[in-house]
This record gives C-alpha cells, structure tokens and sequence, in this order.
C-alpha cells in the first residue's frame, strides 16, 4: 500500500514526488510512456539531440535571488542555484506589424520601449504592473475575471493591449480569446518582471536531477506503466489498474494527467465533466548549416503577429494559423563561451487538433512537409530568412502532444477552468499541474510542489 | 540535548531549508521571518524536518511558538532534553 500514488512522470509529478519522498512517504510515479518528462521532454534524433517543449525556461532569478517562484521552488526541493545551470536570454521581442517592443531580464528596456512608441502609455503600464504585482495568485476568488476587461482599465491604446497579450497568451492562456485574469498575473511577471534563461543542455539537465533526487529518497518509479483506471469506493479513491491490468492500492491519489482525462478515469459520466482546452500548437524545429546570428539574427525569443489584432483562437479555417507565432533560437542565450553544437531556430503556430487528427498517414506526412515550409515563411517577415540554410528538421503536432501527454484535444495547456487547490469531488484525489493551474516549467513544478505540501503531507 | 545542541540541530534544518541564507548572524529574539527569507512553505518545512528528524509533532496551534530561535529553543527544551542528535 502507498501513501501517494502520483500519475505522471512529467515535471509536475516529480516535483510532487520529491516533496512526499523527502518526508519518508511511500510514494510511486506511475508514467505511461518510456520516457520522464511529459510536455517537456526531450529526444535523440539522427545523432541530434532535441528538446519536445523547451523554449526557455521562464521566471527568470539571478543566482542568490531569494524571493519570487524559482528561489522558493529550489529551496522547497533542496536543489542550489546551479543544479538548474540557467543561462539568461539575449533579449526577446513582440513584433507586429511596424512596431516592436524589445524586452529582457532587466523591466527597464521594456518601459523604456513602451515610452518610446506609445509615450502616453508610460504610466499606464505603471498602474498594470503594480495592480499585478498586488495580485496574489492564491487568492482563488478573483482568479477568473477577464483580462480583456482588467486591461483595458490600464492600457487605453489597444494595439499595446494586443501587444501585451500576445507572448502572456502564447505562453500559459488555456482560454479562448481572453485570459483568465489570474493566470495574466502569473504569466505577466514569469514573463516580463523575470524573465527567460536555458540551461546550456537543455530540460534534459534539470529532468535528470529531478529523477536523481526522486529515486535516492527513495521514490519508485515505473515507465511503460499507464493508469487506466482510477478506482473509486464509496467516494474516495482506493487505487489504480494499470493498462496492463495490473491494480495497486494507495491512501492518496495525486494526478497530473489533467482534469477532463483523470475524472474520465474515475468513471465519471461525460456530462458531468468539465470543458476540455482547445488550444494546441505545431512546432517547426530548423536545424541550420550556421548559427542564426550569422544569418544575423541574434534575439532569442521573437512573439509576432501580423496585424494590430491578435487572435487567440483555435484556427478557424485551416489546420493552423500562420498569423501569429512564436520563434525561438536556443542559441540565443549568453552562454559564456559554450556553444549548441548546431543553430536552431523552432517556431510555434497554433493548430487545429481535430483537423490534424483527421488526416490519413500519407496526408499527415503532406501536411508536416507543407505547414513546416508556410511556417519558415510566415516567420521570414519577422526575423531573417533562414530557408536557404536548414539541414534537418523536425516537427510535432497536435497529434505528437496528445501521445505524449495523453491530454484531450493535445491541448498544450489544459481545460480552460483551473482547480487552484487541487481538489477534486473525490477527497483523496488531487490534481497538479497544467489543469492545477500553474503551467510552464517552473510553475508545474511548483504546482507539484504546492499540492503535495497542502494535501499530502499532513498528518493523515 | 542541551538548548545549545537545540539550537545547532534548529540551525542546521534552517541551512538545509534556505542554503543560500548566510545564518552566522542570526538574532536569537528576533523573528525568522524578519531576517530570513522564509515564506509559509518554508516555515512549514521546520515544523516537518522536526517530524522527520526527531518524530516531533507540533500541533498546529503552537506555530506561533517557532517564531524566532529563543521561543523555538524554549519550546522545545522540554520535549528534545531526553534525545540525542541524529544528525
Ligand atoms: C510546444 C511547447 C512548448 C513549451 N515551451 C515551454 C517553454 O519554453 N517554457 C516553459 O516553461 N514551458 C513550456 N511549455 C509548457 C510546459 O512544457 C508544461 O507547462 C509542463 O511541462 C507541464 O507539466 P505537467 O507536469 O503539468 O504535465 P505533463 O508534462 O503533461 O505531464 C503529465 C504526464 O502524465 C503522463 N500521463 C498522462 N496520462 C497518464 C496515465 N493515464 N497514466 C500514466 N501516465 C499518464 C504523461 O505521459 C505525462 O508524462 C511548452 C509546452 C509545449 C507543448
């Protein structure tokens, strides 16, 4: 019997599963597929190394920082400073058509930016960040107002509104068109006030430590073991069967299999479960003959949308939208002196899961070849143009995030209502991570973090 | 234990909760909230280091009692004098 049976390996799970194993619980991370790492894992390709999810790592803090997300997520799992080996971003940029607002770790550029093309909005975004930096995302009661609305109090040019939305969107919005008020907190100052870094190895470093640590506490973990079935007496959950058939019992259950997936496993009727998300993603990974900044593109990571309005939005009348996007370049970062063995440049646009699923495998490889090339099209009107100089590529899909997360509709960032404390309407089932709330790396392990301190290390 | 090896043991679970903290100067009568930077998560990890450590249950009513290093020592002189040091 263990006290807490944790599904999903991913970094949710493991942060979780560190905390319980610390404190002498018998704790077992149940993970469907071969491999740690969920949304954020990473592969070995033609002799590449690849990361699946891996921009940047967000919420920034220089070593020695004592406040803020990451400082309190290392000393919670007792990792130093340098176990992450974060290397901050060069500087990153939203970039619409005919303005740009530069940013990086330092706030200062982006005001300054913002001052310099839209001086009467210099104050404005004064009043924003102080009523964001008041926000306290603990305080579940106002977490759902609309962004859109709260925005336009502060910000009065909407095309800064837009501008604003765009990489806070891009980067934790599992709502259509507007954004949970509470959610553009957190991802406002994850973005903005601190920032992005990468470990020169990629999530693949801070992955291993995670496991590490996990198994020297003496933590169980079992790849190629899916949950099929969570089981359910009398309102509290007694176990799980295992794909396999296998059953095991446990006082607790922690999932972070999502909301919609683990109620479903519990046997609840559909009609009672929550909305699924329907946000999901294609990213395009370029690997170039050269590093970008010879092609003379030196920023890490660029936001674009190519009018004043930005829609946040399942793709309506393709299979992806080609409008907006995220480019990244791991290269980007201020290692000091290291370099990536090969330039990269991965650029994400938002997909329409069900088309994507529809596809034949022969109109599936089609599509990838096709939206692969319209992607570094799309991304050439905003950075320079590096489709003369790709040497192998890569792409996922929708397709390629639901098998590696199991998450319905490969939606990249959960059902769009959030359970910020993690309960659910079985007493010893949980929820952390990307449906918990906190999304990205730092905040899904601190989702895992936050949920085994408040359910399951009490003295039940 | 004596109150000095009480305060040895409490300083070691602060160092093992907050590495980067530097601790030679901590003020015994002063609240660790006012020096270190510790949030509720954190405070909470010295209630369970004590359980993991020693088998210590604080109840939740006595937190209050963790306050600073003078009233944690004076609150558990009692219950640690009959213990050794396990770390
Ligand atoms: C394209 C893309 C780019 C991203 N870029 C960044 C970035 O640059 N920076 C950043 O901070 N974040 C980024 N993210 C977000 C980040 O990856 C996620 O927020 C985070 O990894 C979520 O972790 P999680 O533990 O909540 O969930 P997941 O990673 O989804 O983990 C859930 C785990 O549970 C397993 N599982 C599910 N069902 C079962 C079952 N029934 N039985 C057993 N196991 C099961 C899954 O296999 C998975 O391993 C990106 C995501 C994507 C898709």
């Amino acid at each position: 019997m263990y006290d807490t049976i944790i599904i999903g390996a991913g970094l949710s799970g493991l942060a979780a599963g560190i905390r319980l194993a610390h404190y002498d619980k018998r704790v077992c991370i149940l993970e469907r597929h071969t491999t740690i790492g969920g949304l954020n894992s990473f592969y070995r390709q033609r002799g590449r190394d690849f990361d699946v999810g891996l921009h940047a790592v967000t919420n920034y803090a220089p070593q020695g920082s004592r406040r803020g997300p990451l400082a309190r997520l290392l000393r919670q799992l007792r990792f130093r400073w340098e176990d992450f080996a974060l290397v901050p971003q060069a500087g990153s940029s939203v970039a619409f058509p005919g303005v740009t607002l530069r940013f990086n770790n330092d706030f200062r550029l982006f005001e300054a930016e913002v001052a310099a093309q839209f001086p009467d909005q210099k104050d404005n975004l004064r009043k924003l960040v102080a009523q964001l930096i008041d926000y306290d995302d603990l305080d579940g009661s106002l977490f759902q107002r609309s962004t859109r609305a709260l925005l336009a109090e502060s910000i009065t040019d909407p095309l800064l509104r837009e501008m604003i939305l765009c990489p806070v969107m891009w980067y934790g919005n599992a709502r259509e068109r507007d954004m949970d008020f509470g959610q553009f907190c957190i991802m406002f100052r994850s973005i903005f006030l601190e920032g992005f870094a990468r470990p020169l190895a990629g999530v693949r470093l801070i992955l291993r430590n995670l496991v590490r640590r996990f198994r020297s506490l003496g933590g169980e973990l079992r790849l190629r073991s899916g949950v099929r079935r969570i089981q359910i007496e009398d309102g509290r959950a007694v176990g799980v069967e295992l794909d396999n058939g296998e059953q095991l019992e446990a006082r607790h259950v922690l999932s972070s299999a999502g909301i919609v997936e683990t109620m479903r496993m519990s046997g609840e009727r559909k009609e009672l479960s929550p909305e699924p998300g329907q946000m999901s993603f294609i990213e395009s990974i370029a690997v170039l003959d050269r590093l970008p900044r010879e092609l003379g593109h030196h920023q890490t990571i660029v936001f674009f949308n190519d009018s004043e309005t930005f829609h946040w939005e399942r793709p309506q009348d393709e299979i992806c939208d080609a409008r907006s996007g995220v480019i990244c370049s791991p290269n980007n970062f201020l290692y000091d002196g290291d370099v990536l063995p090969d330039g990269i440049l991965r650029v994400t646009l938002m997909a329409d899961y069900d088309r994507w699923c529809q596809l034949s495998a022969d109109e599936y490889r089609l599509a990838k070849l096709h939206w692969f090339e319209r992607t570094l099209a799309s991304a050439a009107r905003f950075v320079p143009d590096c489709r003369q100089h790709v040497i192998d590529m890569d792409m996922f899909t929708p397709r390629t995030i639901q098998r590696y997360t199991w998450h319905d509709n490969g939606a990249v960032y959960g059902a769009p209502e959030k359970r910020l404390d993690g309960r659910t309407k079985f007493a010893n089932l949980f929820i952390c991570g990307t449906d918990q709330g906190y999304v990205g790396i730092v905040g899904s392990l601190l989702s895992g973090i936050l949920v085994a301190n408040r359910h399951l290390l009490g003295d039940s | 234990m004596t109150p000095v090896e009480i305060r040895e043991e409490i300083l070691d679970i602060l160092s093992d909760i907050a590495p980067d903290e530097d601790l030679s100067a901590l003020q015994d009568d002063v609240a660790f909230r006012d020096q270190v930077e510790l949030d509720s998560m954190d405070f909470l990890d010295i209630v369970m280091e004590l359980r993991k450590r020693y088998r210590i249950q604080v109840p939740e009513a006595d937190y209050p009692q963790l306050a600073s290093m003078r009233s944690t020592v004076t609150y558990l002189e009692p219950i640690m004098k009959d213990m050794q040091r396990v770390s």
